[in-house]
């Protein structure tokens, strides 16, 4: 387990019958109470294919969540969870793809593209990747170390932060949430074709959505997965 | 709040259809039988689902409903009367596509 922000954690899992996930897939994690009670909910699968066996899921704690907060606060290592998948075969990306890459995260929506990322990562891609990532603080920002490791190694990926609600004294960075003018900036030209996929808040990723294709791209090349009103 | 904060898409429901299709829908395209849009199911609303009783996904251009799925402990129900038609791949990517 890795503990990523004060409201996230990592549960890496070993599933010995695993059948291999595409990046950008999901699994139903269900949950049975004594009584017999269940819920299921659907999370990220934040580990690249290359990963094997081990699934590494990201759960952020929704405070009023039936299931986050004990994945986040309660499982221990050693225990058993019921998954169903990997789920999904729309949003996804696959490292055989050649065009320029950008991923637009809000929150936690991060997760779901972080597959992608590693994926890339772990495929040597050659892909130019960038990766726009909504925070309202730098303490909320999820794998803060292994996007700035990643981005920093000059492999062709970008990763460029917006701080929506506090930033730290001496940021240079974007500090207000995703706009036309940002877009416009990371986005790379529309005539190179960009693949794009967008994750986050629904608000957020519709937003985002809307302006990319005002600024002329293709809808068909942009993808997006919704996490409702608060993400995660 | 605004209404439109809360729904999700049909990426969120990909477990549900895939119990029901037996193999992933969510690149499977919907044509909406009122103003004609076709999408992918994953680019289409979402409401009601996991948190009620059912999931209601409904057109991404013009929120008619597509399709209502209502499931209790032993059965799934589903009504598609606003769906035209959905046009989906021959067995995608058996190995490795959704599924238990």
């Amino acid at each position: 387990m890795v503990e990523e922000t004060p409201r996230v954690r990592s549960l890496v899992l070993a599933v010995p019958d695993w059948r291999g996930h595409r990046a950008g897939q999901h699994v139903d994690v269900r949950l049975t109470a004594e009584d017999g009670y269940q819920a299921l909910r659907s999370y990220s699968i934040a580990s690249a294919p290359e990963d094997g066996q081990r699934v590494t899921l990201t759960v952020e704690r929704l405070d009023d969540g039936e299931v986050s907060p004990y994945l986040v606060d309660e499982v221990r290592v050693g225990d058993r969870l019921e998954l169903r998948g990997p789920i999904g075969g729309y949003f996804v990306w696959e490292a055989e793809k050649t065009a320029p890459l950008l991923l637009v995260a809000g929150g936690s929506g991060v997760c779901l593209l972080m597959a992608m990322l590693r994926h890339w990562a772990a495929s040597a891609s050659a892909v130019p990747t960038r990766l726009l990532y909504s925070s309202r603080s730098l303490r909320d920002v999820i794998y803060r170390d292994e996007l700035g490791r990643l981005g920093a190694a000059g492999d062709g990926l970008e990763v460029i932060l917006t701080l929506t609600r506090e930033q730290p004294a001496a940021w240079t960075g974007f500090a207000r949430r995703i706009d036309r003018e940002m877009l416009t900036e990371v986005a790379c030209p529309t005539e190179r074709l960009p693949l794009t996929f967008l994750c986050g808040p629904t608000t957020v990723v519709e937003a985002a959505a809307d302006l990319l294709v005002e600024l002329g791209h293709d809808a068909t090349r942009i993808k997006t997965e919704r996490f409702g009103p608060t993400g995660g | 709040m605004d209404e439109s904060a809360l729904r999700l898409d049909g990426n969120a429901c990909a477990g549900l259809l895939c119990e029901i299709f037996t193999h992933d829908m969510t690149a499977a395209r919907a044509a909406c039988g009122g103003c004609g849009a076709v999408g992918p199911i994953g680019e289409q609303h979402l409401y009601g689902y996991p948190d009620g009783p059912g999931a209601v996904l409904r057109c991404h251009r013009c929120e008619s409903v597509l399709l209502v799925i209502t499931t209790t402990e032993t059965r799934h129900r589903l009504g598609a009367q606003g769906m035209a038609w959905i046009d989906m791949q021959v067995d995608p990517s058996p190995q490795r596509g959704g599924g238990s």
